[in-house]
């Protein structure tokens, strides 16, 4: 069946990108309960249920917020930067596979997934990229001097993870010895898990990967753009109400797409045993429940890590990357390459 | 009064360092330096005060601290009041650690006017300072994480656990005094309110809670890579340099200097106990966090070994004050002395007023730790970059309040 483009993208891109969002919103409320479960606080508890529907409310507070424009900013640029990254964060989406199920001719078929890519990572991967920009354009446009420090060091370490995120992709790229996400995970689903099917270094690689997808979305330990210490708010410092709201969701958005995209290179994605011999549908749900419980698990961690870890200072960022994960990348694709070649894998 | 430590640190050798006040057109004559300003509207300045920093890149280049924000005209307001009107002015000094600004104060005119303090009351002032101790270094480790860890996240979550025990430093004090931060408990003579009952046995639960806590806050310190990445060998400040500048109390103990009032010009009752002095000798940031560290525990030593012992009888020499000018100082007579507080060595110096001033002193200024603290801001930073700056403004630890009075 193939529909029309448009169609297509409204058809498929339309539930996933509302359910990302809806997402997004309750893993902003459950950090917050989260980080105060940690803190001994209670946390949001007044809206809904819980304080659930407080992301809504802070939404809705956000839109009312006076939009300033610094004077002396560049006006343009201050404006299209938030919206930005939140396209570059649903053009990320396209390619993930939320689901997959047992086809009759006993392969694993992507279900829920916009689009499949042949170059699935190299788009991750180059859309990734692009993150810095608009952090870059947002630090430039304020013309705030701590903007402008924090911009600084955004692209710099922007552009030094991206090298260790590659390397760490490589991995399974060699292993599956294919580029697409989904035969990727079709890969998984027959051979084992990324982290187990290659001993030490699929784990070593995910590992990897983690790290550098926690600079990549500014988490702490590697949360210098924001670094709200010591550059008050980073790139957002200039920026009020919906638009600085955008680049928070933004956040969340990024770093539950790089737990995704880990899951489906390395955990097996949907993938989940006991599955074949169910019917198809059976199979979906079970399988989105499993993406999104490992996924969960993952993010899960990636707080758990920024509300108990300190901040690295942004020249030891740069060290642990060039010194340590460039290197170690380098030795895990080496490693891999040669396991694929002699036939262990 | 003399001290051996201080006659013998008398000759200094000269300093081989670069001075950091140099004239900023010799040191940017191209002018492509990035002036900056920390503050005064900046989450990680400790109260209101401005750090102006010339960057090459994120290299700190020069630094310059001012300060001035939070004046408040106090010393003159001083010469306006009675002796015994002045306490509850001073507890607004160093807002973090009240109990020790009255001390300081209270100390001062006691020495002055050869006042006699009850055996009780310097017992109970020496637990006091050292449970304002604790909840001072204890806000100085939420505040100190919290600029290295950021507000969103790991530094916020050690910080509310050492409020944890703020609250219950704050929930004693208010239990002796009726009030829980501007307490106005000391006075001329002695103390104000005596010790309710069941106050040692919650001091005692307290200070066992907050012991149990200790190694909470040690494991996610020292135990923190990061942490220790971002604090060795970072805003080194040398022996020499620290004896120049005045520095006092952990910042000075750090820089390897083996000098605690408490022990070498013992006050309230530090004469009748041993007080075993916390010493680092690297001087920088990480010296400075090890030392508070090892303080708390002193002082959670120091107020067990006495809570029990509190000896009985009066709590003031002087009569209950009725009237405000029942204390009056000797006219024209000079007098300086310091006690350590959490954050140093707090002086206070007094000219007496005499008859033409009623009860009020001639003159009255204090020697803020904290001021000094500030003073080494220009020679840790330079060198350094951004980051590194709310590090080593939170390991110095000053309290803006009593910077600028």
């Amino acid at each position: 069946m193939t529909l029309n483009p448009w169609l297509h993208g409204l058809v498929y891109g339309l539930p996933v990108l509302l359910g990302v969002m809806g997402v997004g919103a309750l893993a902003s409320w459950w950090e917050r309960k989260f980080s105060a479960r940690m803190q001994n606080r209670i946390g949001v508890d007044v809206f809904g249920p819980f304080g659930v529907l407080q992301p809504f409310a802070d939404a809705l507070k956000m839109l009312q917020k006076e939009d300033l424009v610094p004077r002396g900013a560049d006006k343009t640029m201050f404006f299209i930067a938030p919206a930005f990254p939140v396209v570059l964060c649903v053009v990320l989406l396209g390619v993930v596979p939320f689901a997959g199920y047992w086809d009759d001719t006993g392969t694993w078929a992507p279900a829920i997934l916009i689009s499949n890519l042949d170059i699935g990572i190299l788009w991750v991967l180059s859309v990734s990229g692009l993150m810095v920009f608009p952090l870059w354009m947002a630090g430039w446009a304020s013309n705030n001097k701590y903007a402008l420090l924090a911009a600084m060091r955004t692209v710099a370490q922007g552009v030094s993870y991206e090298i260790p995120m590659v390397l760490a992709a490589l991995v399974p790229v060699i292993v599956a010895g294919d580029l697409s996400i989904a035969r990727m995970v079709a890969w998984q689903a027959t051979h084992g898990w990324m982290v187990f099917s290659l001993p030490v270094v699929g784990f070593l690689a995910f590992v990897l990967f983690y790290l550098a997808s926690l600079a990549e979305a500014n988490r702490i330990p590697f949360d210098i753009p924001e670094a709200e210490s010591e550059l008050v708010a980073g790139v957002i410092v200039e920026y009020t109400g919906i638009k600085s709201g955008l680049f928070i969701l933004t956040e969340y958005l990024h770093t539950f797409i790089a737990s995704a995209l880990a899951t489906a290179m390395f955990f097996g994605g949907g993938h989940m045993p006991f599955l074949a011999g169910l019917p198809a549908i059976a199979q979906i749900v079970l399988s989105a429940t499993a993406m999104l419980v490992k996924t969960s698990m993952l993010f899960v961690s990636i707080y758990w890590i920024r509300w108990s870890w300190y901040r690295f200072r942004s020249d030891q960022l740069m060290e642990l990357c060039w010194y340590y994960l460039v290197p170690g990348g380098l030795v895990l694709v080496a490693c891999t390459a040669v396991s694929v070649s002699l036939g262990w894998v | 009064m003399t001290l051996p430590h201080r006659e013998a640190d008398v000759t200094l050798p000269k300093p081989a360092r670069k001075d950091p006040h140099v004239d900023l057109e010799k040191l940017d004559a191209a002018a492509d330096l990035m002036a900056i300003n920390m503050g005064p509207q900046h989450p990680s300045t400790h109260g209101v005060m401005r750090i102006k920093l010339w960057l090459d890149g994120e290299m700190i280049v020069k630094a310059v601290p001012y300060c001035g924000y939070l004046h408040r005209g106090v010393e003159k307001l001083c010469e306006r009041l009675t002796v015994v009107q002045l306490t509850p002015i001073v507890d607004k000094h160093d807002y973090v650690s009240p109990m020790t600004n009255e001390q300081a104060l209270n100390i001062a005119f006691e020495r002055m006017l050869g006042l006699e303090v009850p055996r009780r009351a310097r017992y109970m002032r020496t637990i006091i300072a050292e449970i304002q101790r604790i909840a001072s270094h204890l806000l100085w480790l939420g505040t100190f994480t919290l600029d290295i860890g950021g507000t969103i996240g790991g530094g916020a979550s050690l910080m509310m656990y050492t409020f944890r025990e703020r609250e219950a430093i704050l929930d004693v004090f208010e239990m002796l005094t009726g009030a829980r931060f501007h307490y106005n408990t000391h006075t001329v003579g002695g103390q104000r309110h005596d010790v309710p009952v069941g106050w040692p046995a919650a001091v005692k639960k307290m200070i066992d809670a907050v012991d149990a806590h200790m190694p909470e806050y040690e494991q996610q310190c020292y135990g923190n890579d990061v942490l220790v990445l971002r604090t060795k060998g970072v805003g080194v400040i040398d022996r020499e340099l620290a004896l120049e500048l005045g520095l006092s109390g952990p910042n000075l103990r750090a820089s390897g200097v083996d000098l605690d009032l408490r022990r070498d010009e013992p006050f309230s009752a530090y004469d009748e106990i041993k007080v075993n002095v916390a010493v680092a000798t690297d001087g920088d940031v990480y010296a400075r966090f090890d030392v508070r560290m090892r303080e708390m525990h002193e002082s959670i030593r120091i107020v067990r070994e006495l809570i029990d012992s509190i000896p009985e009888g009066p709590i003031c020499s002087q009569k209950p004050v009725k009237v405000p000018f029942a204390v009056k100082l000797p006219a024209g007579r000079q007098f300086y002395t310091a006690i350590e507080t959490p954050r140093g060595e707090l002086g206070t110096y007094v000219i007496g007023g005499g008859a033409e001033k009623g009860a009020a002193p001639y003159r009255l200024k204090f020697r803020p730790p904290s001021l000094h603290a500030m003073s080494a801001l220009p020679y840790a930073l330079v060198g350094h970059t951004v980051p590194d700056v709310v590090a080593i403004l939170g390991s110095l630890d000053p309290i803006l309040g009593e910077v600028d009075r």
